[in-house]
């Protein structure tokens, strides 16, 4: 399984789903409508690092984590 | 070093204690950036959320960068509410010269607002409202929404 984390404004509880590459999470969060506004704007990251691929390989125990836009200071 | 705190900064400790720490250290300039939580739009503050391990793993990165010139970066941040007037974010460099920290604070800061991974939200009658109109999407964002990357 495959944790899918919503940081910031997303304010979702974390999900867990099978996943073999980022392409599944994709086509998975896409059934929610909800989610669509934040994954046009959201970066993703892999095991905190961030990803530019959807073809990035996953395995049991990735964590996948969405990050809105982004307003420090 | 980076710093998380819950609330507003203490300004004047932190910008001493950074000068105290590098003040045998041969470093020709010290350039503090210190942001402050302004009165505007009825505000009562802000309040932040701070993603801590890619915030860390861009910090070091950024303080990698400063060491190939010779210098080195401090910043302190705040975590939860910060009010009106208070601080909320110190950034400073150290540099052997003035033009290396002059330049550094700059591009830090700029990519500090582009990419460090903290949310902000305004403080209305005591609820959070996520500064969307102010917030800024991570290069490569939007990759979940579209058919390729």
């Amino acid at each position: 399984m495959v944790r899918i984390e919503f940081l910031g404004p997303i304010n979702r509880e974390a999900i867990e789903m099978e996943a073999a590459t980022l392409a599944d999470v994709a086509k998975a969060l896409r059934e929610d409508a909800e989610l669509a506004p934040w994954l046009e704007n959201s970066a993703v990251a892999v095991n905190d690092t961030l990803v530019s691929g959807l073809e990035t390989p996953l395995k049991s125990g990735d964590k996948v984590s969405l990050l809105p836009p982004v307003c420090g200071g | 070093m980076l710093e998380l705190y819950d609330g507003a900064l203490d300004v004047p400790a932190l910008l001493t204690r950074w000068y105290e720490e590098e003040a045998q250290s041969n470093y020709g300039a010290y350039i503090p950036f210190v942001g402050t939580v302004r009165d505007e739009n009825g505000i009562e503050g802000l309040s932040f959320d701070i993603y801590e391990p890619i915030l860390n793993s861009w910090f070091d990165a950024w303080q990698e960068r400063a060491a190939e010139r010779g210098a080195v970066l401090k910043m302190a941040h705040s975590r939860g509410d910060v009010l009106t007037h208070e601080s909320s974010y110190i950034a400073a460099v150290f540099s052997p010269k003035r033009r290396v920290a002059l330049e550094m604070i700059e591009e830090f800061v700029e990519d500090f607002k582009a990419s460090a991974p903290i949310w902000k939200y305004d403080l209305i009658n005591g609820e959070r409202v996520y500064a969307d109109d102010r917030s800024t999407a991570i290069i490569g964002s939007g990759l979940l929404a579209g058919g390729d990357a």
